[in-house]
This record gives structure tokens, C-alpha cells and sequence, in this order.
């Protein structure tokens, strides 16, 4: 049986708040899920099946489930990091269609920015009971290490520049100019981004994400329930998900694992990437964004510099407009996981409800894409096709 | 710029992955042992007891330390800076480390490196590299 169609994403809700000292994370995932609810035209009593990742408070979803008193019958808190997200719309697809629950709800929240983590530069260790983590931890990855020795082994063997990676911040910016909730409103230009501060080698902090509060939430139906609701329709015709590692040794850092959950959600889909309008792709680093759409087929690999240069990506100009709300490069990174805005922002393209400077024209398919856990050593890639019915 | 030896933290104890004691006692004994895969002769990174190709046995063995460079990022934000690299050992595998005793900005891909062992924190020495 094609899972394509069998679900609907009625309900997307972005939390304003970017910085989020005055609240706990418990109440800003009962605020996504109440906006995402109102956005829908349903209410709490309407759920019967509630997602979240293992980053929300307590036991799986426990806690969450009994701090919002739902009453449900399918559960699923599968955790791969920011891509977790893309995963759960999957995952609520299979659950809609074999009639586990009909009325999904999915929620994200976090607030590092107000906790002062250096989510980016300081290494984390795990449990000593993760069997990479003594053989890895002392060598100090952080976030942005490791993203950055990906960047350096594409520069290697395709001739990436710094300046290439860079276009992919300045169309962030040049969509951001017009989220007033962005943390980053300012245009920048290629000359500003490689003169940043470095960061970790070659990566600048403006190839960097924001760290930000916030949060947000989906409403995730089957087709009848979303067809009865006021909402513009926004079909699920394609999902994939897997993950990548080190491979025993054998690391290859110059792919995501975009190239193997990208394939199955297009055949499902039944389209390519070039009948693609809007594309919303994981921005933790301007280099994930090069990597994941070489590898979803938006062009050659190693021809991602090319790809993103001169503008490419920018709303209105370019051929592939992305993250139309100046993704987590400049808007938003909620818990330091970026895949729930990206669905978020594809929703609105393909309701004609982003803001009208970067709404994207007859914006019919949309993909967003999703890239959790650390790409210079263990991540998942989770792939999300929508249609506009 | 001149080099300056970061602290290297280490967490748990060699207890915490019993079935690697082969590695541990290595790198107390200045020598790089890694496990290798008995059905199919390759090398492992990270060091573990069974076989991530085979589900087979492995055995432990004692590598070169030579290797290049594979890929390698600088993290300035760090005082002090420090390098992390994967390094293609001559037997195979891609392994995580730093690469010490060096002016960073001379560093390339595909550069030849040397084992060196350097005292961690609670833990045993490890094994870094350093340009050959």
C-alpha cells in the first residue's frame, strides 16, 4: 500500500518567542501545540496521537502528554536529533493510514539560548556507556567542528569555496529581511559572511545558525478530517528516513544521509527535484545546506558551490527559493532542532500564507528536508514532500 | 602561531567498555592496537569486540601510526585553539583525533602524520598525531 496522500498536515505553528527566560519548555510546547491546534480549526480533545522527540521533557512522551492532560492512543517519540521532526510526519503517516490515530499532533520546544548553551563550540560528552563517546570525546567535536571538517573535505575534492558557502547565508538573510521574528534582519553580502569571525576552520560564524527559544507544532490528519477543516490543503506525498554514520571506519564525510532518505520519499512522491517550487533544507551550517541538496538531486555532486552561488537560492531570483523565513541561519533554530520550522515554512509556501516579498508563485511542491545529530559523525537525514490539493 | 598542548578531558573510566581493554592496555603501553575483523581482515574505528561487518570475531592488533590527513577543522573559538582531524591510518580505517605540535595554518589534506601519545585527564594517554 503507497503511503501518498493517506495524511494531511492541517495545523503549523511557529512560536514567536526567540528567547523564552520567563517560561519552562513544558508550557512552550502546550503554547505550539494550542497554536498549531487553533491554526488547524481543532482543539486538544480532537488528538489521538501525540509525537515528540526524546528531547521533551520526561520519560519519552509521558510528561508531555500528561502536563496538556491529552487523551491518546498512539504515541511515538523517536529521537534523531533537529531531523526528528520530518521523521514524525512520517511516522504519523503510517500511523493515520493503518488507523491508529486520526488526528496527530506534533511538538517541539527549547530554549538553549536563555540556558547559555555554546551549542555550537563546546563539546558535549555523552554518556560514557555510548560506545563512540570515550574514543571521540577527548579530541573535543563540538558542533561546529564537525560540520566543519565536512566542509573542508568538500572543498577538497570539489573546489568548494568559502564564498560559495556563503550565498547560501546572504539569500538567509535576504528572505530574513522580512520575518519580523527573525533574530537576523540585516541583508549581508558574501564579503560579509567570509570576513566573519572563523569559528572553526572553514567555517565563519556567519555560516553559523542562530541559537534560539521557541518551538513549534503540526497537526498531522487523515485526508476526510482535513478536507472538513477551513484550511488550505497540504497533501504528504512523499516521506523518507535514514540514518549515517561512520561506517566502522570507513567515513566518507562528503555526502549526508540525505542521498539514501531522499529517493524512497521521491519514488513515493512520484516527482523530482525539479518540479520542485520551495525548498525548506536543514541550515545548522551554510554547509549542510550545499551537502543536503546535492544529495537530494537538485544538482550534480560537487556541484553544490555552483549551485548556491549568485543568488540562486534567493526568492524571487534564484531557481530553487529556500527558507523563505530566513531559517535557522537567521530566524530560528528552536532547541537547537531546525527540522519542525522547516515543514512549518513549506506549509505556508504552499498555502500562499509566507510572507508576500518571498511567497513563492504557484507554489504547489514543496519539500522540507531535515539533517539531525552531528554530520561529521553519527546524523540522520529525514525527507518531507508536500503538495498543495 | 605557536602550538600550545590543550587539556584533553576524558569521561567514564576504560572499565565503562570492559571488552576493549585490548585498546586501553595499548595506549598505556605507548602502542595503537585496534581490533580487526577476522572474516574480513579490515580494521575497525571506533575499537569494539565484534565484527560491524560480520557479527564475527575480531582480534587486536598492533597498527603502524602512520597515516595523512583525511579531513581537519580548527576550532579558534577554543583557547587554546586545538585541531580535530579523522586520519586514514596506513591500514585502512578513518579515525578521530588532533593533530598537536604544529603551525595549524600549514596543515593540508592528505599530509603525512605520526602517532603520538598524550596524557588525558583521569584516563589513559591517547593516541594524537603530528606531522611526519
Amino acid at each position: 500500500m503507497s503511503l501518498k496522500g493517506k495524511a494531511y498536515i492541517a495545523g503549523a505553528w511557529e512560536h514567536p518567542t526567540r528567547k523564552a527566560s520567563d517560561k519552562s519548555v513544558a508550557l512552550l510546547h502546550a503554547e505550539c501545540a494550542k497554536g498549531a491546534l487553533e491554526d488547524a480549526g481543532l482543539t486538544k480533545d480532537d488528538v489521538d496521537g501525540y509525537f515528540c522527540a526524546g528531547d521533551a521533557p520526561g520519560l519519552g512522551p509521558l510528561s508531555m502528554v500528561d502536563y496538556m492532560n491529552l487523551k491518546v492512543r498512539h504515541v511515538d517519540s523517536t529521537d534523531v536529533g533537529g531531523s526528528s521532526y520530518q521523521v514524525a510526519v512520517g511516522h504519523a503517516l503510517e500511523a493515520i493510514a493503518h488507523g491508529r490515530c486520526n488526528i496527530a499532533l506534533i511538538t517541539l520546544a527549547g530554549r538553549p539560548r536563555s540556558e547559555g548553551q555554546a551549542t555550537g563550540t563546546a563539546p558535549r560528552a555523552g554518556s560514557p556507556a555510548q560506545p563512540d563517546v570515550q574514543f571521540e570525546f577527548p579530541y573535543g567535536p563540538a558542533t561546529a567542528n564537525m560540520y566543519a571538517m565536512c566542509a573542508t573535505r568538500h572543498m577538497h575534492e570539489y573546489g568548494t569555496t568559502s564564498e560559495q558557502l556563503a550565498w547560501i547565508k546572504v539569500a538567509a538573510s535576504h528572505h530574513a529581511q522580512h520575518n519580523p521574528h527573525a533574530m537576523l534582519r540585516d541583508v549581508v553580502t558574501v564579503q560579509d559572511v567570509v570576513n566573519s569571525p572563523m569559528v572553526a576552520s572553514p567555517l565563519h560564524r556567519l555560516d553559523c545558525c542562530v541559537i534560539s527559544d521557541g518551538g513549534g507544532a503540526l497537526v498531522v490528519t487523515k485526508p476526510e478530517i482535513a478536507k472538513s477543516l477551513k484550511r488550505p490543503l497540504v497533501k504528504v506525498i512523499g516521506v523518507g528516513e535514514s540514518p549515517k554514520g561512520q561506517m566502522a571506519g570507513e567515513v566518507d564525510l562528503v555526502y549526508s544521509a540525505a542521498r539514501w532518505s531522499g529517493p524512497p520519499a521521491w519514488e513515493m512522491a512520484g516527482i523530482k527535484p525539479s518540479d520542485i517550487k520551495y525548498a525548506s533544507i536543514y541550515d545548522s551550517f551554510t554547509i549542510t545546506v550545499l551537502m543536503q541538496l546535492e544529495d537530494l538531486g537538485f544538482c550534480e555532486k560537487g556541484q553544490g558551490g555552483k549551485f548556491v552561488a549568485d543568488g540562486n537560492l534567493i526568492s524571487g531570483t534564484g531557481r530553487l527559493p529556500f527558507n523563505t523565513d530566513g531559517g535557522g541561519l537567521c530566524s530560528n533554530h528552536p532547541a537547537n532542532r531546525g527540522g519542525i520550522t522547516k515543514i512549518i515554512e513549506a506549509v505556508r509556501q504552499l498555502r500562499g500564507e509566507a510572507h508576500p516579498a518571498v511567497q513563492v508563485k504557484n507554489c504547489d511542491l514543496a519539500i522540507a528536508h531535515g539533517t539531525g545529530g552531528s554530520l561529521g559523525t553519527r546524523h540522520c537525514g529525514s525527507t518531507v514532500i508536500l503538495e498543495r490539493e | 602561531m605557536a602550538f600550545v598542548q590543550r587539556k584533553i578531558p576524558f569521561v567514564g573510566s576504560v572499565e565503562t567498555n570492559p571488552e576493549t581493554k585490548p585498546f586501553w592496555d595499548g595506549c598505556a603501553a605507548g602502542k595503537l592496537v585496534l581490533p580487526r575483523c577476522k572474516d574480513t581482515g579490515k580494521f575497525i574505528w571506533y575499537p569494539r569486540a565484534i565484527s560491524p561487518w560480520t557479527f564475527g570475531p575480531v582480534e587486536w592488533v598492533e597498527v603502524s601510526g602512520r597515516g595523512k590527513i583525511y579531513t581537519f577543522s580548527v576550532m579558534q573559538r577554543a583557547d587554546p585553539p586545538y585541531c580535530i582531524a579523522y586520519v586514514e591510518l596506513a591500514e585502512g580505517p578513518r579515525m578521530m583525533t588532533n593533530i598537536v605540535d604544529c603551525d595549524f595554518a600549514t596543515l593540508k589534506i592528505g599530509q603525512a602524520v605520526s602517532l603520538k601519545f598524550i596524557p588525558s585527564e583521569g584516563g589513559p594517554p591517547l593516541p594524537f598525531f603530528a606531522p611526519a
